[in-house]
Formats: structure tokens, C-alpha cells, sequence
């Protein structure tokens, strides 16, 4: 990883972004930074714009018709929009949707589609990669003697986990992840927010979530948007002390609103 | 704890009728369909035989079989969905899968549109003024098979956009974020779990090119052609041709004294032409349905 003098120690850093839909602006202009190795939370309740947010990162948000994004996002200061290749751009950016989408394809090339798409080809590289990212998301017991059964039938916490293992499939820097636990049971959650930990070692990890416990729990610093707008970014010691910068996030924190 | 209040019963006897009602319409649909087949074959019996498939017509059209008409309709259904089928369906994938929504492509779907609305007798005068005289093709299979294609081309774009628009957005919202390209994504996933659709889509124009008068009337089809008996090759694309459809009018309205079977038994090969293909298209779908993955 290399990084550019004029942004240490930021491995994203997001200036000024402005979302628009049509005519409905949903992020106002908003400036934060996430550090290398760190595991960075956003809560806020819901059309705050945490999805969108990550959409931009990897700027999938230009498949939805009618956005425009203003303001800069930086991945390791180099600003997303200017990128040779967008493709390779989503391939340092493993996203994880909050509801688990098993392709229609078998385990194996589920987890082979990223690696493929990017022109490995080899069997070998391919199953070592494999066994490694199903092992990262606490899968590989569960579905090492059928790999070549169909992803979409495994259940829904199976299925999510081989979601994340797709997005570790491509080798990202940097792990977004959008409310990965609404759809899994709380052992399968625990299970995944360990390997999470570990895996902070290799990437940098953005958790978007609507726990504020988990945020609590895993990140080290979090981040609170509401409507648009970042209401207070800090250290987890801050945000979740009793005296937050903000009123509301200490009521949010408490669940006295959202 | 489970008495029957009114609402229950009332509940219950609303759903016996519906169900009655619905299961009534239901078996409708398939009276005609199998009245029209038996009146058909009990008329044409005494025609039917492999003989008057092979044959060509003979003796003012008389006597005989459908042969050269036979062969020309396949000639027409044939060539037209090789030109109809790959411009659809890549228009279609455009349309669905590339295209943003603004002023050109809601023009391009409402061209389709109204393409799809356009009566057949004024597809067959285009077809005589733009590829008959203006392309000089002059009669031929080749004139009548392109005016067939402009007439099922909207009809197969639409159906093929349905077929790819019913698979999930999340499959491909998926591929993007691990940095597939569109092409990768339609290659690899939306096209496999949409292909019974499309193909579905696709077959079902059989039974309305092979049924079609107008189109080809006035861009290829002839009243009589005799062609070497047996022989698949026996058309070529320059020529005219005889078509079933055209000759069950012919010898309905213009030959006098023709047995009264013939115009059964023509219809009952044209029939069994359209249901054949539709079997295909449905055993093909269930083949690849069972295939599918989701």
C-alpha cells in the first residue's frame, strides 16, 4: 500500500461530498477521513444516506439514474472519480450488501466470479483463493464437501457469509460493510464480527450499521449521520461516553430517538 | 374457540365459488382449441396421409398434397426468425441492460411500441415498397422473410426485455461491486437465468409468422410453384414460394370443384406446424426452467 504524503495515515478521505437524486439533495456536503487498519462505524437511522454513502465510494452509485455527486472522494489520495479503471477501483473496495444475494451459480464460482472477472484463470490459484476467503468468513466447514452446490440454496446466514467471502474474494483493501447481520441469527453475527477483528490486520473495515452496540463493540472510531449530515465523528471513548459532542448522538447511542 | 361466525361462512362459501368460477374460465379456454382440432382432422380424414405432405400440388391445386407450400412456410418462419431473433434480442439487452433512461431510449421503446401495434397488411405494403421495389429484391423469399421480421421484432424485443428484466437487480448490483464489467455480468449471469424466457419469447413468433397472410402476399408468396418433391434444398432465397397460409386461402376462395377434405387437411398441416413448434418452445422451457438457479 502506498501512500501519498498529503494524506497520511487517511486510507479514504471524503471532502465535501454532495449526493443528489433527481432534484433531492440527500447528502449535504459532508468531510470525514477513515484511517488504515481501522474499523470505522456509521450509524444513523434510516434514509440518512449510510448506503448511499458507500455507493459512492465505489461509485455503483452510478448505476441508479438521476444521481449526481459533487465533492471529492479520496482512496489513498487518489479521488475516485479520476481512476483509470473503475473496475479495478471496485476490486480495492469489497462490498457487502445488508441482504445476502447468492449468485445463481455454484459455491465455488461464487467466490471464483470476482477473481475471474479480473482474469485469474488458473485452478490452483483459484482454489487456494477459495479455500482462503471461505475460511476468512467462517464458512469453509460448513461447505467444503459441497462447493459445487448452488449458492442460492444455502440459508440466509450461509448465504451471507458467502457474500462477504465474495467480497474478500478480490483481494480489497478496504471492506464496506451495509448492515451485514439484519438477515443473520446472533452466534453466525459473533462469529463474523470475530473474524472481522482479525481481519482489520490485512484492510481497512467500514461498518455500516444499525446496532449501535455492534458499532460499539468492533470500531474503533464512529461516525453518526443523520439526514444528510454528519451530526458528530469520534473516537468510540467519546461517542459513547456521557458526553458526546452532540445531544442527539448521545440520545441515539441510548436509543432515546431513532 | 373455532364456532363458525357468518363472516367464516360467508369467508368459506366466497372461496368455494371463486375457486369454481376461476377453475370454469379455466377449462373454457381449452374447449375451442380442442373443438377446433377435432372438427379439423374429422373433416380432413380422408386426405390425411404422409403422401400429401410430400407431394407437390397437382391438377389446378385439386389434387395432391401441400409439398411446395409446406416447405415455403418453413422457408419463411425459418428466415425470418434468423433475422428477427439476434437484432431483437441484442436490442433488447441494450434497451434493458445499457441504455439510461432518457429522451432517445423512450423514443427507441416507443417505436416498439407502436411497430407492435402496426396492422399486417401495412407491414406487407412497406415491405413491397422497401425491400420488393426499392431494394430490389422483387418477389422473393428473402423480400417476404424480412417484412415478416420487421412485423415480430417488436414482439420479440418486448419479450425478451420482460425475460431479462425478471432477473433480480440484486444479482447484478452484486457482480458490479466486485468490479465485473456490465458485459461480464450479462454474459455470466443474466443472460443464463434469462435465456428460457428469451428462447420462449422467440418460438412463439413461429405461430404467427406461419400464419400470416397479408405480409406475404404481396412480397413473395405465389399462388402455384412446383418444386422437386423431397428435396429441403428445393427453394432458393431469390425465389418465390408457395405458404401455407396463402394456399388454405387460395383453394378456399379462388378453386372451384376442390374436394371438400382439402382445405381441412391444408389447415390441419398448418396447425400442426404452429403446435409443434409451440411444443418445443414449452419442453424447452421446462428443460431449461429446471436448470435454472434460483
Amino acid at each position: 500500500m502506498v501512500m501519498t504524503a498529503d494524506s497520511p495515515g487517511k486510507k479514504i478521505e471524503v471532502d465535501g461530498l454532495r449526493l443528489r437524486y433527481g432534484a433531492k439533495e440527500v447528502i449535504h456536503g459532508i468531510s470525514f477521513h477513515v484511517e488504515p487498519h481501522e474499523i470505522f462505524a456509521i450509524i444513523g437511522p434510516a434514509q440518512s444516506g449510510k448506503t448511499s454513502l458507500l455507493r459512492c465510494i465505489n461509485r455503483t452509485i452510478e448505476f441508479t439514474a438521476g444521481t449526481r455527486v459533487g465533492g471529492k472522494v479520496l482512496v489513498d489520495g487518489e479521488d475516485v472519480q479520476q481512476v483509470k479503471s473503475v473496475y479495478e477501483l471496485r476490486r480495492r473496495i469489497g462490498m457487502v450488501a445488508p441482504l445476502p444475494v447468492g449468485l445463481p451459480l455454484s459455491i465455488y464460482d461464487n467466490v471464483a466470479f470476482a477473481p475471474r472477472a479480473a482474469g485469474v484463470r488458473g485452478k490452483d490459484d483459484l482454489d487456494g483463493l477459495i479455500e482462503r476467503c471461505l475460511r476468512q468468513a467462517a464458512l469453509w466447514d460448513e461447505v467444503k464437501d459441497r462447493l459445487d452446490s448452488l449458492g442460492t440454496k444455502l440459508s440466509g446466514g450461509q448465504q451471507q457469509r458467502l457474500t462477504i467471502a465474495r467480497a474478500l474474494s478480490h483481494q480489497p483493501e478496504v471492506l464496506c460493510l451495509d448492515e451485514f447481520s439484519i438477515a443473520i441469527d446472533p452466534v453466525t453475527t459473533m462469529r463474523i464480527e470475530d473474524v472481522l477483528k482479525e481481519l482489520k490486520n490485512e484492510m481497512t473495515i467500514i461498518l455500516v450499521t444499525n446496532l449501535v452496540q455492534q458499532a460499539r463493540r468492533l470500531a474503533s472510531r464512529t461516525m453518526f449521520l443523520w439526514n444528510g449530515n454528519i451530526v458528530e465523528v469520534d473516537r468510540n471513548e467519546v461517542i459513547f461516553s456521557d458526553a458526546p459532542a452532540s445531544k442527539h448522538t448521545l440520545d441515539y447511542v441510548n436509543g432515546i430517538f431513532g | 374457540m373455532f364456532t363458525q361466525t357468518p363472516l367464516v361462512r360467508r369467508k368459506q362459501r366466497n372461496e368455494i365459488i371463486a375457486k369454481w368460477i376461476f377453475g370454469a374460465m379455466a377449462v373454457a379456454m381449452v374447449v375451442p382449441l380442442l373443438l377446433i382440432i377435432f372438427h379439423l382432422v374429422s373433416r380432413a380424414w380422408p386426405l390425411l396421409s404422409w403422401d400429401f405432405l410430400v407431394t407437390n400440388p397437382v391438377g389446378g391445386m385439386r389434387r395432391g398434397g401441400v409439398w411446395s407450400a409446406f416447405l415455403g412456410t418453413i422457408y419463411l418462419v425459418v428466415m425470418s426468425l434468423c433475422i428477427s431473433a439476434p437484432i431483437g434480442v441484442l436490442a433488447a439487452v441494450y434497451l434493458n441492460e445499457y441504455a439510461r433512461d432518457s429522451w432517445f431510449t423512450r423514443i427507441i421503446n416507443l417505436a416498439v411500441v407502436n411497430l407492435a401495434g402496426v396492422p399486417s397488411i401495412v407491414h406487407a405494403l412497406f415491405g413491397l415498397g422497401a425491400f420488393v421495389i426499392f431494394a430490389g429484391m422483387g418477389r422473393s423469399i428473402l423480400a417476404a422473410s424480412l417484412t415478416l421480421a420487421i412485423m415480430t421484432l417488436p414482439v420479440i424485443i418486448a419479450s425478451t426485455k420482460e425475460s431479462l428484466a425478471a432477473v433480480p437487480v440484486s444479482f447484478r448490483e452484486a457482480c458490479w461491486n466486485v468490479g465485473a464489467s456490465r458485459w461480464q455480468t450479462i454474459r455470466r449471469i443474466v443472460l443464463p437465468n434469462s435465456i428460457s424466457g428469451i428462447l420462449t419469447g422467440v418460438i412463439l413468433q413461429v405461430s404467427r409468422t406461419a400464419g400470416e397472410t397479408a405480409p406475404i402476399m404481396f412480397t413473395g408468396a405465389v399462388f402455384f410453384k412446383k418444386i422437386p418433391e423431397g428435396d429441403l434444398f428445393a427453394y432458393n432465397l431469390r425465389d418465390q414460394c408457395m405458404a401455407l397460409s396463402m394456399h388454405l386461402y387460395t383453394v378456399t376462395t379462388q378453386v372451384t370443384n376442390a374436394p371438400e377434405a382439402l382445405p381441412y387437411a391444408i389447415a390441419v398441416i398448418l396447425l400442426a406446424t404452429v403446435l409443434f413448434a409451440n411444443a418445443l418452445s414449452i419442453s424447452l422451457r421446462v428443460y431449461l426452467r429446471s436448470r435454472k438457479k434460483w
